[in-house]
């Protein structure tokens, strides 16, 4: 079997899930005739048909909120966004009406939206945000943000087969430079578990998505340096893996959390707060975070890379925390 | 008043029926104020006074295994559809044995399983994408349903409400919107949401069918709703009716509504719509006194038994908060199929990936036929979808209600 990209993975999730079940459906902007802005649904509409591939009008509460609407007549549909900045246009819809709806009156919303995020492509300002935090602090939602091809396909069909919302965050870097076998047979990987991409005893860094493989860069680099770190990828968001997390801080007792996120707010607080709770005297040094600067993404490509966390910032701070 | 439609347009039964809706929808209301007056609800109280008739009879016209999503002034619709007094007291009492267990309050309640009920969220407009998301997915599974849903005039100025009609539009959703023209919205009237006479006329920015009617005739509602959701369930799309009536309380009874001309009132309690239609079965001898007093007994009956139930209920226990943000297992949606899942399946599902274009968009009429493709080898839904043609059906029934024949 050829490697897959980031991109033909989530295809082929997709694709796999509608064989697999004739509930599954999809709603978006582009998706069909056209197969999608980035191409993750190309060859859909031929294979499944205008019922299953449905183009839609510009509109993302209306996109969210028929989907919703399906879903509780059984059906499972994946909404996507154009890219995933114009979620906002959605913000009520998902945090209102799907959140809400299995706590207030036991309906739950089997749906998927998913979409391209992040930076590092020059998209400027509505073209390239991490806007998982809005969600991450919304109970009733899961939210999944895959750095690998393995885990996209495996993540999105454990989040069509969820019974709760999945917001599914699709690195838009990744896209097309990354690429890995994958399994033959189907497979899923499971929301709700983070997964140590490479062990290390002098310090963990936690992260997700694009920093994944920054973050693997800089340990690289440590380990040239003699300086061992262990990556961690959270994978999901919501719920965290609190367990993982906690046992790689009882291992190497420091914490360097990297996001591509901007700083305040980001989910490196939330990760101090919490093993500071659990595991304070694990610690030999303070918790320390790479993150994005707080402003909004700029465009022109040197404000872009200043804006961004990178491999060589990762690094300096890990040395900083391994020193102290 | 006198719509005088013929009286065989409802059944003894039916006519008997429709008034045990209107008059428990006033007796309930009325015992509901009674109860915040005691201080025995939780929160704000929201009328329903003098829209008994949009909500009775709109919802009465829906078949069995049709789907609704009220609002909170439709305690009418929610009784048609199956629901007991009881289930809004609890709810408004905040108990333990309400349909949301305590987890929410007033008419915000649902039921996908028996009584197919979607339950509103506050954000107004946010129901229109949602039904027309179940009456395409009821189209979807083959169900032959309508989705029917409400809206006040003050939610049609929401962009939900816009993207809602709009895409249940193009989709040709088996949907019926009932636009509640009550003449406010909180203290603004209806001029300050949109420079319209007609509400209804919204629907021509979407080509759909549109209806105006007079909200407090009961029998005019009821034939305007069962012909919009005929419409809607033999496929020729979404229906926008207007019902004009009237919010004859403040917002909510916090609201003493000092801001509504006192005429005004008085210009609309002369129509009241549950007045009306007691005249209407007089009219037409549709009734006589026994099966009124009959009637009144069933419901006096009805409501004290179930205020008994809900001022017996226990409050929640604390802990309940902590449940069912997830769903873990519960409560899984089985889709209901009622057509041949394999036209949806590969090779059956395939079709060619390319649009039809109608006149390449030309301003002359009649321009470019011969260069348009073929249509898509897509399902019947969509080539209906593509080849809709624009109706305009709007109808106006108003007070006094038309005598156009069926
Ligand atoms: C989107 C939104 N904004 C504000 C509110 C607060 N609010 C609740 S009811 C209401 C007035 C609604 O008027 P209308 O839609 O005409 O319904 P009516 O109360 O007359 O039945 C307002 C402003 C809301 N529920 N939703
Ligand atoms: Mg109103």
């Amino acid at each position: 079997m050829p490697p897959v990209t980031y991109l033909d993975a989530i295809r082929q999730a997709l694709v796999e899930e509608m064989d697999r079940d004739p509930a599954v459906l999809l709603m978006g902007e582009d998706i069909g005739v056209y197969g999608g802005a980035f191409k993750a649904t190309a060859g859909l509409l031929e294979r499944f048909g205008w019922e299953r591939v449905i183009d839609t009008p510009i509109s993302e509460t209306a996109i969210v909120g028929a989907a919703v609407g399906m879903s509780y007549l059984g059906l499972r549909p994946v909404a996507e966004m154009q890219f995933i900045d114009f979620i906002a246009c959605t913000f009520n819809q998902i945090t209102n009406f799907v959140a809400k709806s299995h706590y207030r009156w036991g309906a739950p919303v089997p749906i998927v939206i998913r979409g391209p995020a992040g930076g590092g492509v020059h998209g400027s300002a509505f073209h390239s945000a991490n806007p998982e935090m809005y969600f991450v602090h919304t109970p009733g939602l899961k939210v999944v943000y895959p750095a690998t091809a393995y885990d996209a396909k495996g993540l999105l069909k454990s989040a069509i087969r969820d019974n709760n919302p999945v917001l599914f965050f699709e690195h838009k870097f990744l896209y097309r430079r990354i690429k890995e076998e994958l399994p033959e047979k189907d497979y899923t990987v499971p929301i709700g578990q983070a997964i140590v991409r490479r062990p290390g005893r002098d310090l963990s860094i936690v992260t997700y998505a694009a920093m994944v493989h920054a973050s693997l860069e800089a340990a690289e680099q440590l380990a040239r340096e003699g300086i061992e770190a262990e990556v961690v990828d959270l994978r999901t968001l919501l719920p965290l893996d609190r367990e993982t997390i906690i046992e790689s801080v009882r291992r190497t007792s420091k914490l360097l959390v990297v996001h591509e996120d901007t700083r305040t707010g980001g989910i490196a607080g939330e990760i101090a707060a919490l093993v500071t709770e659990s595991a304070f005297e694990d610690l030999d040094g303070p918790i320390r975070r790479v993150t994005s600067l707080d402003t909004p993404v700029p465009f022109s490509p040197p404000l872009e890379e200043h804006f961004l966390p990178n491999a060589a910032r990762i690094a300096e701070a890990a040395r900083d925390l391994a020193r102290y | 008043m006198k719509s005088d439609p013929a009286p065989q347009e409802l059944t003894h039964e039916e006519a008997l029926e429709l008034y045990y809706y209107m008059r428990l929808n006033r007796s309930l209301d009325e015992l509901l104020v009674r109860l915040f007056r005691q201080n025995k609800i939780v929160g704000g109280l929201y009328g329903s006074l003098g829209q008994e008739a949009t909500s009775v009879g709109t919802a009465y016209a829906l078949a069995e295994g049709d789907w609704i999503a009220p609002l909170i002034r439709n305690v009418g619709s929610l009784l048609v559809h199956g629901y007991k007094p009881r289930d809004i007291m609890t709810q408004y009492m905040a108990r333990v044995t309400s349909p949301t267990q305590g987890k929410d309050g007033t008419c915000h309640f649902g039921d996908l399983k028996t009584h197919h009920v979607v339950s509103p969220i506050s954000m107004l407009g946010d129901l229109i994408p949602v039904m027309t998301g179940v009456a395409m997915a009821g189209r979807y599974l083959g169900q032959k349903i309508v989705a029917m849903t409400w809206i006040g005039d003050g939610g049609t100025s929401t962009g939900a409400f816009h993207e809602g009609m709009n895409f249940a539009a193009v989709q040709r959703a088996p949907l019926v919107v009932v636009l509640e023209n009550n003449q406010w919205a909180y203290s603004t009237p209806v001029n300050r949401q949109a420079p319209l006479r007609d509400f209804a006329d919204r629907a021509r920015a979407y080509g759909i069918t549109s209806y105006t009617v007079d909200g407090n005739d009961l029998v005019a509602v009821l034939r305007i709703a069962r012909e919009a959701v005929d419409s809607a369930r033999q496929g020729h799309g979404p229906v926008l009716i207007e019902a004009k009536n009237m919010r004859m309380l403040g917002h909510a009874q916090h609201d003493p509504a000092e801001y509504v001309p006192r005429e005004m009132f008085e210009y609309w309690k002369a129509r009241d719509p549950l007045s009306r239609y007691e005249n209407y079965l007089n009219q037409h001898k549709l009734w006589d006194e026994k099966e009124k007093a009959a009637i009144h007994a069933r419901i006096e009956r009805e409501l004290a038994a179930d205020l008994e139930f809900a001022e017996n209920s226990p409050f929640p226990p604390p802990e309940l908060a902590e449940e069912g943000v997830y769903c873990n297992g519960c409560h899984i949606i089985e889709a209901q199929w009622r057509r041949p899942k394999d036209e949806l399946m590969p090779p059956k599902s395939s079709v060619k990936p390319e649009w039809t274009i109608e006149n390449f968009g030309a301003m002359e009429t009649g321009a470019a036929p011969a260069a348009d493709r073929t249509q898509p080898q897509g399902s019947a839904v969509e080539s209906a979808i593509v080849h809709a043609t624009h109706t305009d059906r709007k109808r106006k029934i108003t007070a006094p209600a038309s005598r156009r024949a069926r």
